[in-house]
Order: C-alpha cells, then structure tokens, then sequence
C-alpha cells in the first residue's frame, strides 16, 4: 500500500509537468490553431534565462519571475516576426515550422551554455512529509498544487474574460473576427506570450529533477503532446487530467505490470493514445467538432 | 449625407483584376443594392470596403479615406461586414457569438439590452442561445451572424448573399427581420445579393455590375422588372 501510494503521489507530480506543457500548447492551439512543437524548447530557453540570473546572484523567486517576463516577451516576438509569415498559408507548414524553431533554440542553448547537465535549484524544500502513512516530498505536492491553481487561472481566462473569448474567436476564424473589430495579430501575440510564460513555469519546476540541459524537455514534449490528445484539444481541465492519468499509469505500470519494467514505460502513454483515438478521437473531454454546410 | 462613397475603386487577387473602377454611393440612413452575375465583383466590392482585399481608387467613409485600413480598424469606425458564407464562430455559443460582437464595446449594460434585442429580431435564436453555432441551421446560422453584426453598434452594415442556400420562406424570414432593423435602427446598408426582387424588398436603390464595372444605376422603382437586370443575371 505505501508503495501504492508513492507511486501515484509521484506520478501526480510529473503528470503536472507534462500538464503544464500540455496547457501551454492547448493555449496556443485555442488562439491560433496550430500545435507548436518548439513550446518545450522555449521553456528550456526561459530557465536558461533563471539559471544564467542565479548564477550572477539573484534570488531564485526573481529570477524565475524574470524569466516568465522574458517568456512573454518571447513568445509575442516569435509570433510576430516568424509565425505571422506562415499563419495564413497551410497550416501543416506553420507546424513544421515550430518544428525548426525547436531545433534551433536546442542548438542555440547548446552553443551558449553546453549541452552538460546544470544544477538548477529547488523552489521546494527537498523535506518529505507523511501522507497516508508514506513520505511524500513537498516537491511533488508543490509541483502538484502549482499546476492546479494554473489550470484554474486558465479555464477562468477562456471561460469567464473577454479576453480570453477574443483568443478563442480568433482561433476559430480569424477573417471573421476582424469583423468584429478584433485586433487578430495583437491577440496572436498575447496567446503565444501566455502560452511561453506557462513553459517557463513548467521548466522551473522540473529542473531540479532533470538537470538543465538543452534537451531537458524534449521527452516531457512527448508526453505533453499524449496528453493534449486524450484530454482533447479544446479542455484546459482535460489536458491536466490527462497528463496526471499518464504520469500514474506509467509509474505503476512499470512496478506492477511485469514485462513493461522501467525499460517499456514510456510505451504506455501510447497504448492510453491508440485505444483512445479508436474509441473517441476528440479526446476524453474535447468537444467534437461538427461541420455544417 | 453621404456616409460612404467609392470613386473608381480596382482590386485584383494576384494577376486576375476583378474590380475595374466601381463607383457606389451610400447616403447616411440609406440602403443600396449591389446586383450581378456570379464573378461580377459583387462579393470582392464589399471586400474592398472591409479592409479584406488590396484596392486602388478612393473610398470615403463619413469624410475620411479608409482605403488600406486593416479589417479591424475598419470595424472600429462602424462598419460591420456580414460575410458570404455567414462567418459564425462555430465552436462558440450563440451567446458567446453576439458578445464578440460587440467586443469594441465597453457599455456591459447596454450590450446585454441590445443582445435582447437580438433575440427578439431572431427569435429562434432564443431558443439556441446556449447552443454552438456550428449547431445551428442555416437561417439560423445567418441570423447569428447579422445579430453578430449589429452587436458592434455599426453605422453601416455589409450584407454578402445573406440568402444563398436558405429556402426561400427562411430567406424571406431574414430579410424581414433586416427590414425592421432597418426601420427601427436607421443602419445604412450595402446589400449584395443574387435575387434581385428579395433585394429590392429592402433596398432603396442599387447598381448592377459586370466584369467589375458598374453598367446600371438606379432607384429600386426604376429598376425592377428591367431588362438589363435580367441580361445581366444571364450574362446575355
């Protein structure tokens, strides 16, 4: 039982890694409606940015704020000055080009900083408490708590703000909502802005325990993108619940299901997907997404 | 008054020039036809107007150039484009369209009284009010998008072909409930439309085009039952 309930604590806590990349290219696909490959890339770039401010002596919590605000900054400018050249041709192509943009950011890191491992610090004491008769790292219950009161903030911005249901207009139809007077290429901007602030809170939180290196989130990217289609593209709530179904699964799976192992773990948030695409492709909370002429 | 005027107005998609100096002439409460053949520029003319299509020639919106302005800055002086095809956000709800609508707006008590208005213009739309716009019927779909519109508080509405593919009752629906915006807002109008005698139901005058040039103008009593209208339609 103790083991049990490591696991799933545990689980929990990387689930919210991958939660919090999956909400950020949820956030970009609700605003633009293209999958940006390169949001784990910009995340690893932004606690580049909170390392190099540690390292000169700043406070951890500053540097991190700084490094959202650099995230935001970012995020606009690639979306001004590279995607807005491929949002209205094919959208296949936009998505390659994120795709590019991963491996130039991952290149760009590695030439700046190396591609060797970095210490980056905790924001979490690395203490472990006592929960249901196990111990349980404050760490995981930090992350955990992190990504739930996010993905509260970001439900509330599509949901309940104008703002948020401009970024959904815009995704939609951005010709039409134009129409209605709204400023399409400023609100492109805001989406990728909020989107790269979001990786960049989830790249802190996960430092520690991978080390930094260019590469940090790559696999993370891959679990996120599982996430975002079970949980389906258009539930901010989905993805979160999605990416901690993953996290769990694959830790028990790998103790409790004797031929996946540590070694086929990575398989199972695969097998979740193909069973999912067959029984409900829109996700097991998106919306379907219905056509009339 | 005028409200928006177009003097010699070109536009072309790459090589192809569809729009080969039109002139239009909208006056402060007024509603004018634009009648045509398929590919006579109709559609691209209220493009020009929106910001939507590269234009050359003059268009003057209450006194100021607004040639080159961007569709959104264009909505922002009061003009609103119902485009063909109805452009209704259809992952939103019928509720969630109107109030994007109205987004340049900043009078929450006023926007909530005017999408009241909305629903009582379009009653049917009462009854989806929670539902997508995707879901919605054509006729309906085309009510959200003219209620859409109206939302922005506009001086000046743009309606593309709001009757193709409705049956003919619904069209009828639609265009009465435009005419009585009409009457009860005093919106001016640019009304493009293929059947002539549903336009003429609510327009006071209109132009017919051909290959992008105005060859008729005149008042809907002038105009009705002539035979340039009907050569035209035919492209005889």
């Amino acid at each position: 039982m103790g083991t049990f309930v490591q696991l799933v604590v545990d689980g929990l806590s990387t689930g919210s890694i991958y939660a919090a990349i999956a909400l950020a290219i949820v956030l970009v696909n609700q605003a633009t409606g293209l999958i940006n490959f390169a949001q784990g890339g910009m995340a690893v770039l932004a606690v580049y940015v909170a390392w190099v401010l540690t390292n000169e002596g700043v406070p951890l919590i500053l540097a991190i704020l700084a490094s959202i605000v650099f995230s935001i900054v970012f995020g606009a400018v690639v979306e001004r000055f590279l995607m807005r050249r491929f949002e209205r041709g094919d959208p296949d192509t936009a998505v390659v080009v994120t795709i590019g943009l991963l491996t130039l950011i991952t290149g760009v890191a590695g030439w700046l900083w190396s591609y060797n491992n970095q210490q980056f610090p905790s924001l979490f004491p690395l203490d472990t408490v006592q929960f249901l008769g196990v111990s349980v790292s404050i760490r995981s219950i930090g992350n955990t708590v992190v990504i739930i009161v996010v993905m509260g903030l970001l439900q509330a911005l599509f949901v309940g703000t104008k703002l948020g249901l401009a970024l959904r207009a815009v995704a939609i139809n951005p010709e039409s909502a134009a129409f209605s007077g709204l400023p399409v290429g400023r609100l492109l901007m805001v989406g990728w802005g909020l989107a790269a602030a979001l990786g960049a809170v989830a790249g802190a939180l996960v430092a520690p325990q991978l080390t930094l290196t260019p590469g940090m989130l790559d696999n993370a990217l891959v679990y996120a993108l599982a996430a975002v289609i079970l949980g389906g593209l258009t539930s901010p709530v989905g993805v979160v619940v999605a990416a901690w179904i993953i996290g769990i699964l694959e830790n028990l799976a790998a103790v409790y299901v004797p031929f996946i192992g540590f070694d086929l773990k990575v398989a199972v948030p695969f097998i979740l997907l193909f069973v999912v695409l067959v029984v409900r492709p829109q996700g097991l909370f998106g919306r379907k997404s219905v056509v009339r002429v | 008054m005028t409200l928006l005027e177009l003097e010699g107005v070109t536009a072309s998609y790459g090589p192809v020039q569809v729009l080969d100096g039109v002139s239009l002439s909208v006056p402060d409460n007024g509603a004018v036809g634009i009648l045509g053949a398929n590919g006579a520029g109709k559609t691209t003319t209220l493009r020009a107007i929106s910001g939507t299509v590269k234009t050359g020639g003059r268009i003057t919106f209450d006194g100021k150039d607004i040639r080159g302005l961007r569709p959104d800055q264009v909505a922002a002086l009061g003009i609103a484009h119902v485009p063909e095809g109805r452009g209704t956000l259809g992952d939103l709800t019928v509720r969630e369209n109107l109030r994007v609508g109205a987004y340049l707006r900043k009078d929450s008590k006023a926007i909530e009284q005017d999408i009241d208005y909305c629903l009582d213009l379009f009653p049917n739309l009462q009854e989806r009010i929670r539902s997508n716009a995707s879901a919605l019927s054509g006729g309906e779909q085309q009510m959200l998008a003219v209620g859409r519109a109206i939302m922005s508080k506009p001086r000046l509405l743009l309606l593309d072909e709001a009757s193709l593919g409705l049956a003919p009752s619904t069209a009828k629906n639609v265009y009465d409930a435009i005419r009585r915006l009409r009457v009860e807002s005093g919106i001016a109008m640019v009304v493009v439309e293929q059947n002539a005698n549903l336009a003429f139901t609510l327009v006071d005058s209109a132009t017919v085009l051909e290959v992008g040039r105005n060859v008729l103008t005149g008042t809907s009593a002038e105009l009705k039952g002539m035979d340039e209208i009907r050569r035209a339609y035919l492209g005889g």
